[in-house]
C-alpha cells in the first residue's frame, strides 16, 4: 500500500515552476525484494526533500536512480527535463561518508579541484584559474582555514565541508545528500545542515537529503520520503511523522510525539516486515 | 674471500673511465625507466596495488623465460606476459578481493612456468638469474629500443589519465557521479602497469620490481602533501635509485639490483625518519598550544 500527498503548498506556488525531479509510477526490485513500487514524485526547486528510513530500505539506491547510476525496473524519472543520466552537471552529490586514508597525497583544496575537474583528461593546466575557483569554494563553505592540510587528518565534519563544496561547484539543480550528517557532532551537525540550505535551497537548487535523524534538518525540511519495507510515504513532516503512518509502514506499533519541537519516536523494530504481494501489504 | 676481497667485488672504481661511455645507453633507458616507476608508483599507492604488481611480475617473467627458451626477444616475451596478466587481473578482478585472490592463484603458476622454461633451456646460466635479479647492462641496442619506445608509450597514457585516475583512486563515489568511466579506465591502468611492470624487470628482475614500482612513490608520500611535489619527489627517488644503482654497479662485478633496491630503501628510511621527527615537532608544539 502506498500513499501519497501532493506537494505542500508553499513548494508548488500556482505558475508551478517546472520541477526538478519527477518520478512516474516508479518502482524498483532486487530479484524478490521490493524497494518501492508505483511511486509518483515532483521535486519543485528550492525544494528540500527529507528521505528517511531503516537500513536497507533503498535510500542510497533512490539517490543513484536520480544520478542515472540505478535503472528503474518500471516507470521513469526525469531530471531537469531528461530521463536521470549518469555524470550530469545538473546534479551534486555528497556521498555517503568514507573517511579517507592517512597517507592520502591529497590536501584539502586538491580534493574540492578533482570535485570540479576530475572528470577531464590529461593533466591540469589553467592552474591559477583553479586555484580561484577552489578558494572561493572552500570560503563558501568555511574550509578555507585547513585549505593545505592533508584530507587524511581532517576531521569528519571539516571532511564534509569539503564534500558540500565539491558538489556545490557546478551550481547545481539538484543536489543529493547520503546521509551527511553521520558521526558528525551536534555542532556540526548543525553548521553542515545549514549550509547545505542556505547554498542550495536559496539558489534554487531542490536537495534530497538522506538522513538517519529529521531533527538536525526538522527547520529546514519541507516535505519528507519514507522508505520501509517495500512501502513508502510522501508529505510535510506533519503528515508524515504521525504514530499511523509510522506504523503502517513498519507494520507494528510506533509512537511519535512532539517535544520542545523535537520528533520523537518510540517502539522502531529492529527489523520491517516486508511488504510481499501475496501477503497484500 | 675475505672482507675486503668482498667488498673489491661490491665497489671498485678501477677502469671506471674506461667502461662508462659503453652504458650511456644503459643510463638512458634506466633514467626513463626511473621517470616510469617514480609516476606510476603514486598510482599503485593509491590503488593499494602492490601484491598485483607483483603478480603480473610473476608472469612476465614466465613470458621472458619462454623467449629466452626458443631463442626470441626476451623483452617482448616478458611485455607479452605482463600485459596479459594485467588483462586478466584488470577483466576479472574488479574488487580488490577478487583481485587478490586470482592474482594468489596466477603468482605460482607464472613462476613455476617460468622455472619451467628456464630449467629446459640450455644457454648461458646468467641470462637465466638475469631475468629474476635484473640485467639492464646486459640488454642489447634492439631490446633497449624496445624499452625506450614502451616507456614513452606508458607515460603518454599515464599523462592522458592523469586526472579521472586520480578520481576514482581517491573518491570512487563521487567519481562515478561525475560519471567518470571508472571501469575502462581501472582496465586501461592494468595494462598499462603491465607494461611499466616489464621495463622494470629489465632492471631489477621480476623478484624486486616492488623496489621501482612501490618504493619511491612510498617514500615521497611520507614527505609531501602537495600531489605536484609528491609525484616530483617519488621521480627523483626512482631515477636516483636505477641510475646511481647502474653507476655503482659499474664499479663492482655483481648484478645492478642488490645497488638500486638499497639506495631506494635507504631513501625510504630517510623519508620515514624525516615524516616521524616532523609528526613529533607538530605534536609537542599541539600539546604545548593546549598547555597555553
Ligand atoms: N545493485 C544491487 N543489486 C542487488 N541488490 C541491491 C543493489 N543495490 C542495492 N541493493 C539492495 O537494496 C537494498 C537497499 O539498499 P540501500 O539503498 O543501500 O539501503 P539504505 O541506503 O536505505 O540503507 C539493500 O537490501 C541492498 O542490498
Ligand atoms: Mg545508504
Amino acid at each position: 500500500m502506498a500513499a501519497s500527498t501532493q506537494p505542500a503548498p508553499t513548494a508548488a506556488p500556482i505558475h508551478a515552476p517546472e520541477p526538478v525531479v519527477k518520478l512516474r509510477n516508479a518502482a524498483l526490485r532486487f530479484g524478490d525484494r521490493l524497494l518501492w513500487d508505483g511511486l509518483d514524485l515532483d521535486i519543485a526547486p528550492g525544494e528540500f526533500l527529507a528521505v528517511l528510513g531503516p537500513n536497507g530500505s533503498g535510500k542510497t539506491t533512490m539517490l543513484r536512480t536520480l544520478m542515472g547510476l540505478q535503472e528503474l525496473s518500471s516507470g521513469t524519472v526525469n531530471v531537469a527535463g531528461k530521463p536521470a543520466t549518469r555524470g550530469s552537471r545538473l546534479v551534486g552529490t555528497i556521498p555517503q561518508q568514507r573517511s579517507f586514508d592517512d597517507n592520502t597525497p591529497l590536501r584539502a583544496r586538491d580534493l574540492v579541484a578533482l570535485g570540479i575537474d576530475g572528470h577531464k583528461w590529461g593533466i591540469r593546466l589553467k592552474r591559477k584559474a583553479m586555484r580561484k575557483r577552489v578558494d572561493e569554494l572552500l570560503e563558501l563553505v568555511g574550509a578555507t582555514a585547513y585549505a593545505e592540510r592533508p584530507v587524511g587528518v581532517l576531521s569528519g565534519g571539516e571532511q564534509q565541508r569539503l564534500r558540500a563544496a565539491q558538489a556545490l561547484a557546478d551550481n547545481p539543480r539538484l543536489l543529493l545528500c547520503d546521509e551527511p550528517l553521520l558521526s558528525l557532532d551536534l555542532h556540526h551537525q548543525q553548521a553542515v545542515s545549514s549550509l547545505i540550505h542556505r547554498q542550495a535551497c536559496d539558489h534554487g537548487a531542490a536537495v534530497v537529503f538522506v538522513t538517519h535523524e529529521i531533527n538536525p534538518i526538522l527547520q529546514y525540511v519541507d516535505r519528507v520520503l519514507y522508505l520501509a519495507g517495500g512501502r513508502f510515504h510522501v508529505g510535510t513532516p506533519e503528515e508524515v511523522m504521525r504514530s499511523e503512518v509510522l506504523s503502517e509502514l513498519y507494520g507494528s506499533p510506533i509512537e511519535v510525539f512532539e517535544s520542545n519541537g523535537r520528533i520523537v519516536v518510540v517502539g522502531m523494530p529492529e527489523t520491517v516486515n516486508h511488504a510481499h504481494p501475496h501477503q497484500g501489504a | 674471500m675475505d672482507l675486503s676481497e668482498i667488498w673489491g667485488t661490491v665497489f671498485s672504481f678501477e677502469d671506471y673511465a674506461e667502461i662508462l661511455p659503453l652504458v650511456s645507453n644503459s643510463l638512458v633507458a634506466g633514467a626513463l625507466l626511473g621517470l616510469v616507476g617514480g609516476m606510476i608508483g603514486i598510482f599503485v599507492m593509491l590503488r593499494d596495488m602492490a601484491f598485483a604488481v607483483h603478480g603480473i611480475a610473476e608472469l612476465s617473467f614466465a613470458g621472458a623465460a619462454f623467449a629466452l627458451l626458443i631463442g626470441s626477444n626476451v623483452v617482448f616475451g616478458s611485455l607479452v606476459g605482463s600485459v596479459l596478466a594485467s588483462l586478466v587481473l584488470g577483466l576479472m578482478g574488479a574488487a580488490a578481493k577478487d583481485r587478490n585472490s586470482i592474482i594468489g592463484v596466477l603468482m605460482p603458476f607464472g613462476l613455476g612456468l617460468g622455472i619451467l622454461f628456464l630449467a629446459l633451456y640450455q644457454g648461458r646460466s646468467a641470462n637465466k638469474f638475469g631475468l629474476l635479479t635484473g640485467q639492464i647492462v646486459a640488454v642489447d641496442t634492439v631490446q633497449l629500443g624496445l624499452l625506450a619506445v614502451c616507456s614513452v608509450i606508458v607515460l603518454v597514457a599515464l599523462v592522458a589519465m592523469w586526472r579521472p585516475l586520480t578520481f576514482i583512486s581517491v573518491d570512487p563515489a563521487v567519481a562515478a557521479a561525475r560519471g567518470v568511466p571508472a571501469g575502462r579506465l581501472s582496465v586501461a591502468f592494468m595494462v598499462v602497469l603491465g607494461l611499466a611492470v616489464a621495463l622494470s624487470i629489465q632492471v631489477v628482475g621480476a623478484l624486486l620490481v616492488l623496489s621501482l614500482l612501490i618504493t619511491p612513490a612510498a617514500a615521497a608520500i611520507r614527505v609531501a602533501t602537495n600531489p605536484v611535489v609528491t609525484v616530483g619527489l617519488s621521480v627523483v627517488f626512482a631515477m636516483t635509485s636505477v641510475v646511481g644503482g647502474i653507476l655503482l654497479a659499474l664499479a663492482g662485478s655483481l648484478p645492478i639490483s642488490p645497488y638500486v633496491t638499497t639506495i631506494s630503501f635507504l631513501i625510504y628510511l630517510v623519508c620515514r625518519l624525516i615524516a616521524w621527527s616532523r609528526d613529533r615537532v607538530r605534536h609537542s608544539e599541539t600539546l604545548a598550544a593546549q598547555a597555553a
